[in-house]
């Protein structure tokens, strides 16, 4: 098939399972390369998974604050977002609607936010399991599952209740 | 308090380290090196916690475990300690014990499937919150066996009135239908009445359910098609209401779920017509009310579009949804033209001349310095070259070639040759343009391209005399680039006396004699640059030129005779072939070496014609034709013996009869109806 043809033959919609419409993985890393938080919502093997992080580093962390937030890594798309020194980088696949994904980030940054009041990067570290708590009241199995900020902090607010107690 | 009853022999390990405390010292370290050791060290200690059944402190020591999966060590022997702690009745324990599952296992573990049935009495417990952990680790790691275990349960927690569950339960079938896809009917009587929740959560896992179970099967698309009314209402809702502090995000109202629904609306309308007229003016209405200054309204905006594309919708929204894309072209927000981009090259084919009136927008694009966008641009650019603008396109995108980063120019390069060849508005045209591409980019351009250009060369009979004259020029300047300086080999080789007889009619003609020309292509088989296959191109061409220039074959004669003991397998046969040509069958050396004939013109760009003429045709075809010089050389012997030539030891390389082409079908004349089957 011609060049052409082919290109826009893959970036066609296709009705069929090939298009899973999913977060691939959600990582928290910061600006030195350590990750700060790590999350995958398909298989992957360890030593692959540290390539990986390496690889996004390496493109994310050269780019200028008025270049494009969408990278596209191998058959994946990056949506990066920095906040101060940490970036929050989402893999999501084609069919997913890149602007929306840049949003979620912002709302998951919001969620942190209101959960630790000013959240730094130290914050993150040292709560890491709270963070994951937030993270699964949001995104199940690579899709979303809540985006309201004070639904998604109950049960973590209630946790919080029953170990003070 | 339970260490009282330990033996006293047994030496009393300090209590395990919090997570804390191990994430501060595990900063202290100043070298990869100290990590490692301070890591190994607390997994030590963390092993032989485990090996001594300690419940108090489990839970500890899988969540520094999971730390140091984090940072990249392996952390498996915590798999078994992950179902301990999903089978304790604290939460606390089951959280990290779910965490741990979700993290460190998956299907391929055997281990995974022991936790079927703690999983299945959680799914039950009477607190909400660990139900939902169930539904989660569920959702995210189950394999096709826990999920056909399980689906009654996740059944049934769909059809709960709790919106905490019922929201994660929709996702978790969703993973069940991709696991076991069989078990889709299983959920649809729950579906029934999804949408009539007011929980956003749950709308939102609804509609993610509703859309999986559409793209897996037809008939549940069918099915769902008579949805749409409802789901039109619920958008309508989301844009109509006024400002809700508990959805609002800058302005817009729960934009997650517009989206999520516009994608499912995308679905249903496919194809169909009644649907996609129930949906037009809610997203007319969606593409003029959104707000753009943010970039959730663009977020919006941008799955409007897509979907007004994708659906039966009037030409009216249609245009709206490509201006809509031009205005984001012309934005200042870098995303915004991405996506932009990424649209229209989804579009270009059905909206053709739509998308050719934001050409120069595309074009400047190409400008841009992200990397993102000039991959997309060059891809539209590519999409958007047709006979009218192939000039204008054509001086962009060599420039763009010029200036782009490597890992562009093979695709860019191979994206020109396939417009040049779809368009080219004159064989000149043509020339010149690959011409300027192998200048610029030769050393990137993919292999099938110079047995291409040679076909191109062949045919476009009246260019000879221009082409070879414009190679001659370019391999002056420049032998490092490796198909450039084959096709000019060939070319030189092949054309060589119309470049000294100084034929040219289509540019001012250069003086050059017969032995500049061999100079450049001894060089060439000299230099350290060239490939073995270069090197094989410019033996040949010399040895052509022994027909058609006039002096200096003593000159070629001794070239050849040096190769024939040339260290190049390759080279050594060519060069003893050919001094077989002198010394034995000078005769034949004029009707073996004539110019090539018209090739055919093959479809799928490959180089199946190339080789139909048997004489020196490069690497591809050597194997061919060795293939086939077994039992062409008794037929070669055959003909020798009947001409009265003495004994031959050497095979030559004659044609094999069977290709139909000029040079074997004269020669075979000139035998008459000599039988060769021989």
């Amino acid at each position: 098939m011609k060049y052409c043809e082919r290109k826009i033959k893959r970036n066609t919609i296709y009705l069929s399972s090939e298009v899973t419409n999913m977060i691939k993985f959600f990582l928290l890393v910061n600006k030195q390369g350590q990750i700060r938080l790590s999350r995958y919502y398909e298989p992957m093997e360890i030593h692959k998974r540290t390539l990986l992080e390496v690889d996004i580093i390496k493109n994310c962390l050269p780019r200028t604050k008025d270049q494009c937030s969408f990278v596209e890594y191998k058959d994946i798309k990056l949506v990066y977002r920095q906040y101060a020194a940490l970036f929050v980088v989402i893999g999501i696949d084609d069919a997913e609607n890149e602007l929306a994904v840049y949003e979620l980030i912002h709302n998951f940054v919001e969620v942190l936010d209101k959960y630790f009041s000013r959240v730094c990067e130290l914050d993150i570290m040292f709560n890491l399991d709270k963070v994951h708590i937030i993270l699964d009241e949001m995104i199940l199995n690579g899709r979303v599952v809540e985006t309201n900020k004070s639904r998604i902090l109950v049960p973590l607010l209630a946790l919080d209740k029953m170990t003070e107690s | 308090m339970c260490r009282h009853s330990e033996p006293l022999d047994r030496l009393r390990m300090p209590a395990p380290i919090r997570l804390r405390e191990l994430i501060r010292t595990i900063r202290t370290a100043r070298t990869q090196a100290e990590e490692r050791e301070m890591i190994q060290k607390e997994c030590a200690s963390i092993r032989s916690s485990f090996r001594e059944e300690d419940n108090t402190y489990r839970c500890r020591n899988v969540a520094k475990l999971l730390y140091m999966h984090m940072l990249g060590y392996p952390a498996h022997f915590g798999q078994l300690e992950c179902l301990k702690l999903i089978a304790s009745q604290k939460f606390t324990d089951k959280r990290i014990g779910y965490l741990g599952a979700m993290l460190l296992l998956d299907e391929r573990q055997d281990v995974h499937l022991l936790m079927t049935n703690c999983i299945k009495n959680d799914l039950n417990h009477s607190t909400q919150y660990v139900q939902g952990l169930a539904l989660c680790t569920l959702g995210c790691m189950g394999s096709s066996e826990m999920c056909r275990d399980l689906a009654g349960e996740v059944e049934k927690l769909l059809k709960t009135s709790n919106s905490y569950l019922r929201k994660k339960a929709a996702l978790c079938a969703v993973h069940v239908i991709r696991k076991v896809p069989e078990l889709m009917e299983m959920f649809l009587p729950a579906t029934k009445n999804l949408l009539n929740e007011k929980n956003h959560g749950v709308l939102h896992t609804s509609v993610v359910l509703l859309t999986e179970m559409c793209e897996r099967s037809p008939d549940m698309l069918a099915h769902f098609r008579k949805l749409v009314p409802q789901l039109v209402r619920i958008l309508k809702n989301l844009i109509m209401s006024g400002y809700s502090p508990e959805h609002d995000v800058s302005g817009i109202s729960d934009p997650f779920l517009q989206v999520r629904i516009l994608r499912l609306l995308r679905m249903l309308g496919r194809n169909d017509d009644d649907s996609s007229e129930a949906m037009n003016d809610i997203l007319a209405q969606v593409a003029t009310n959104t707000e753009t200054s943010k970039n959730v309204g663009n977020a919006i905006l941008y799955e409007t579009v897509l979907t007004i594309m994708d659906i039966k919708s009037e030409s009216g929204l249609r245009v709206l949804a490509i201006n809509i894309l031009g205005r984001f072209l012309l934005n200042n927000d870098k995303n915004i033209r991405y996506v932009a981009l990424t649209s229209l090259l989804k579009t270009v084919q059905t909206d053709h001349n739509a998308v050719q009136r934001h050409r120069s927008t595309i074009v400047d694009c190409l400008k841009d310095l992200d990397v993102s966008i000039k991959r997309r641009a060059m891809e539209l650019s590519f999409a958007l070259v047709n006979g009218n603008n192939i000039r204008g396109m054509m001086k962009e995108l060599l420039y763009f070639l010029d200036l782009c980063d490597p890992e562009f120019k093979a695709d860019c390069a191979s994206g020109i040759f396939l417009a040049a060849e779809k368009y080219a508005p004159s064989k000149r045209w043509h020339i010149d343009t690959i011409m300027k591409v192998l200048t610029t980019a030769g050393s990137y351009v993919r292999d099938d391209a110079v047995p291409n250009l040679i076909q191109l060369i062949t045919n476009s009979v009246e260019m000879h005399a221009y082409t070879v004259q414009k190679l001659y020029k370019a391999v002056l300047e420049d032998i490092s680039q490796q198909p450039l300086v084959q096709v000019g080999a060939w070319c030189m080789g092949e054309y060589g006396d119309l470049l000294v007889s100084g034929q040219c009619e289509e540019e001012e003609p250069i003086q050059v004699t017969e032995d500049e020309v061999m100079d450049v292509l001894e060089t060439l088989l000299q230099s350290n640059m060239s490939a073995s296959v270069t090197r094989g191109y410019a033996l040949t061409a010399i040895m052509k030129l022994s027909t058609r220039f006039t002096i200096n074959v003593n000159r070629i004669k001794k070239i050849m005779s040096v190769y024939g003991s040339s260290i190049d397998v390759e080279l050594q046969q060519r060069a003893v072939e050919y001094n077989a040509l002198f010394r034995k069958f000078d005769h034949m050396r004029s009707a073996l070496l004539e110019r090539m004939p018209i090739m055919e013109k093959v479809t799928n760009g490959l180089t199946e014609t190339a080789q139909t003429n048997g004489e020196a045709e490069p690497m591809k075809v050597e194997p061919k034709l060795l293939s086939t010089a077994p039992p062409s050389s008794n037929q070669a012997n055959d003909l020798l013996d009947l001409l009265g030539g003495s004994d031959v030891t050497s095979v030559i390389r004659t044609v094999p009869p069977s290709k139909p082409n000029t040079v074997g079908g004269e020669l075979l004349d000139l035998l008459g109806g000599l039988d060769l089957s021989g």
